[in-house]
């Protein structure tokens, strides 16, 4: 009986303690970093958003994505990305990797599937495909590929949008990231900014 | 893709971190858990409450403390699913049903941060700032200040099973480390990327013409206190491997820095408590060294790209962001599972098989390497104790630790503590492959699907929150079921603590003599190493053999 009421009075004062967390916490606090963001870096904590001519912009009816977050790219003649679980591909509402273990026939059957459709799509043998070509990310909004993977697609592309190989493999090594410090992570290249560059120079081609 | 020397570089990176923050933490988190001096706003927050800190509890009255404060966390939180449709900023998503709100208040109250849903599609912004953030906080507070008491017992002599006051420990811990940890990180993750904004969902057009949906929300303020309060409940349904969460190599590094910063702190923090730094010290070191083991077998399993698959595809980056790549995958997921962070910026699912095991044998361990805030230092504690009481019985001598005399009514409280999360997860796992709704929910075939189940309820009886995440948990069968296992499995360990510290708080303080056992220096490190990984490891070989082994094998 006596434990029974020391922990209604105990649960009281916990209650106090909730709300007033809930207050600061839950409402002060989120708040305070949001109005960091407005201020110290309003196009980070709006979701860098890019346009077009690749510049920066909070807009989001200017915006062609964020340079965050892989799209599907529907269009032959430019970089591919990366497969993707969420949705039917870069679905930002359902993000999803495929969950697929090591040894799921299902996966074994989609990398032999990938394998072949873009080393034949590339003109390459299936050993040349790299990995991150044939494998779905853990987000499925993956922004980026591999050098190898853009090396890869650099004739294609240069071929279909009528720009030396050269010129795109420039492009490349411009929206390419190193590893940070020469340590962290992995080189990337991001694909939405590199495709965007390729489309601007065939334009202006 | 990955290579090693640059592999290596991000180690020894997350180390020198490491070395150059935990030891000033941990001697600021030792005057916060020993100071008896309250800030003003400290004071304030007394007074509203209504609480006297400076009341010096029973152990029984700090653990009712932490129950009832528990308990109406829960009932908040469950409450708060189920009537998120009338909240503003709901964005439209309906009530959680009943056995989701359930799992979700019991995740986010016990620190486990377990997630059936998918943050994206189903929690509106209010509701993941009033829910799961505040949660963050303050269930990483309770484990800290339980661990925090555990430890000021052992440093006490004749105190009547006094132990402290939670409600002082709890809103200090708040207080003066984590919201200005947090806030800062914070602001850190907004400047390389991560997002923080009200604007609910925006619709853009691509560049090649097709609609993507923006998803934005208060993501900064959420991300920085769960890797920090080790507590790994994402915004988004994939977790740190969504780039608004985690953007960049840079950002991956600080958050697992976040997710050890605390744990290796307490336990440096614990020497300077019980007025001995190499006891703080011999532990914390048990705690690199089995984090360094898992690192280095993961990183090594991952970056071999052992299986069928990874084989196939030419490396393991089924599941893994380009940006990371193997090694900075296998690092977080080594760090997050000896935590009880829980977080992932890849899919363990599609982990290889010896990978996915060591992470699954990390959380076994009772995530000890360096464990979640608190409680991984309460848990390596616990072990410390056995040890001391197994040499004690191989030499004939009265076991004690620092000073106390480890009798029998102690070793039995140990002993319910080391049973307790074996049998949850074991008797969880019968149960799960007993009833057609377990298996319903599998995704893989063959042993790994065993190993998904498997791995589901030990990440909920050990409080991590990580998941082999094909199985379809947001079924009433899992959600009630996971919703036991992370409930048991956080507060019976708990309070069994909590009343070893009370008997540690009334006992005289032995004298050291010839007889006693040193509890610090490498011998203490070996034996204590030994027995985490033989006592705890042992109890799961049968299981592991149906899962991951048979997997890793075939």
């Amino acid at each position: 009986m006596n434990t029974v009421f020391d922990l209604w009075r105990q649960s009281l004062a916990g209650l106090r303690l909730l709300i007033a967390a809930t207050l600061v916490l839950g409402l002060a606090y989120p708040l305070v970093v949001f109005g960091f963001g407005r201020v110290a870096a309003p196009w980070q904590a709006d979701g860098s958003l890019v346009t077009a001519s690749g510049a920066h912009t909070t807009d989001v009816s200017d915006a062609v994505g964020s340079q965050l977050l892989g799209q599907v790219v529907d269009d032959p003649d430019l970089f591919q990305d990366r497969p993707s679980a969420a949705g039917d591909g870069y679905d930002t509402l359902s993000t999803y990797g495929s969950n697929y273990g090591p040894e799921e026939p299902a996966l074994v059957q989609q990398i032999e599937e990938r394998k072949a459709e873009v080393a034949e799509r590339e003109g390459v043998s299936p050993a040349q495909v790299p990995p991150d070509a044939v494998t779905a990310s853990g987000s499925g909004l993956d922004p980026d590929i591999s050098v190898a993977y853009a090396e890869l697609q650099a004739p294609r592309v240069a071929k279909a949008q009528g720009l030396s190989e050269q010129a795109v493999r420039a492009m490349i090594e411009d929206n390419t990231d190193g590893r940070t410090l020469g340590t962290l992570g992995e080189p990337h290249v991001n694909v939405l900014l590199l495709n965007a560059a390729v489309l601007r120079a065939a334009q202006e081609g | 893709m990955s290579e090693v020397l640059p592999a290596l570089g991000q180690i020894a990176c997350l180390v020198v971190l490491l070395v150059l923050l935990v030891p000033p933490l941990g001697r600021f988190l030792a005057h916060v858990y020993t100071s008896e001096k309250h800030l003003a706003v400290e004071r304030v927050t007394y007074r509203v409450l209504r609480v006297d800190p400076d009341a010096d509890q029973h152990w029984r009255t700090y653990a009712l403390s932490v129950l009832g404060f528990s308990l109406v966390g829960v009932l908040f939180l469950y409450a708060f699913g189920r009537l998120q449709q009338l909240l503003p900023l709901s964005l439209g998503f309906p009530a959680l049903p009943a056995d989701g709100a359930w799992n979700t208040a019991v995740s986010f109250v016990t620190n486990t941060n377990w997630q059936w849903y998918s943050g994206e599609a189903a929690l509106g912004h209010l509701m993941q700032m009033a829910g799961p953030t505040v949660q963050n906080f303050v269930s990483a507070g309770v484990g800290m200040a339980v661990a925090a008491a555990f430890a000021r017992a052992l440093s006490r002599t004749e105190q009547g099973g006094r132990i402290g006051n939670f409600f002082a420990d709890l809103v200090r811990t708040v207080v003066r480390v984590l919201l200005p940890i947090s806030l800062v990180s914070a602001c850190v993750l907004i400047v390389f990327g991560a997002v923080q904004n009200f604007a609910g969902s925006r619709t853009m057009t691509t560049l090649t013409g097709g609609t993507q949906t923006l998803t934005g929300g208060p993501v900064a303020s959420q991300e920085s206190i769960k890797e920090l309060g080790t507590n790994g409940g994402g915004f988004y349904n994939v977790n740190s491997a969504h780039p608004f969460e985690n953007p960049t190599a840079f950002t991956n590094l600080f958050e697992i820095f976040l997710i050890l910063l605390i744990p290796f702190a307490m336990a440096w923090a614990f020497g300077l408590i019980v007025k001995d730094r190499r006891q703080g010290i011999a532990v914390g070191g048990v705690m690199a060294l089995l984090l360094g083991l898992s690192i280095g077998l993961v990183t090594w399993a991952e970056m071999a790209g052992v299986g069928t698959a990874p084989q196939l595809a030419g490396g393991a980056m089924e599941g893994k962001e380009v940006r990371f790549g193997e090694a900075a995958s296998a690092l977080f997921a080594a760090a997050t599972t000896g935590t009880s962070t829980g977080a992932v910026n890849a899919m363990h699912d599609s982990m290889t098989a010896p990978g996915g095991g060591v992470v699954l044998v990390n959380m076994m361990l009772g995530e000890i390497a360096p464990g979640g805030v608190g409680s991984g230092l309460y848990g390596m504690l616990m072990i410390a104790v056995v040890t001391v009481f197994l040499s004690g019985l191989m030499v004939g001598r009265t076991p004690e630790y620092l000073g106390k005399k480890i009798g029998q009514r102690e070793i039995v409280l140990v002993a319910l503590y080391i049973l307790t999360t074996p049998l949850l997860l074991l008797v969880g796992i019968a149960v799960a492959v007993s009833f057609d709704a377990g298996p319903a929910g599998v995704l893989n075939s063959g042993p790994h699907g065993f190993s998904e189940m498997l791995y589901a309820v030990t990440s909920a009886s050990n409080n991590n929150g990580s998941a082999f995440g094909g199985l379809t948990s947001g079924t009433p069968f899992w959600n009630t079921l996971l919703g036991l296992e992370m409930l048991f499995g956080r507060f019976l360990p708990m309070v069994l603590v909590l009343a070893l510290a009370g008997r540690f708080a009334s006992a005289k303080r032995l004298p050291a003599n010839a007889g006693t056992l040193p509890t610090h220096g490498p011998l203490f490190v070996t034996l204590l190493t030994g027995v985490a990984l033989v006592v705890v490891g042992l109890t799961f070989v049968p299981v592991l053999m149906l899962g991951p082994v048979v997997e890793s094998l075939s």
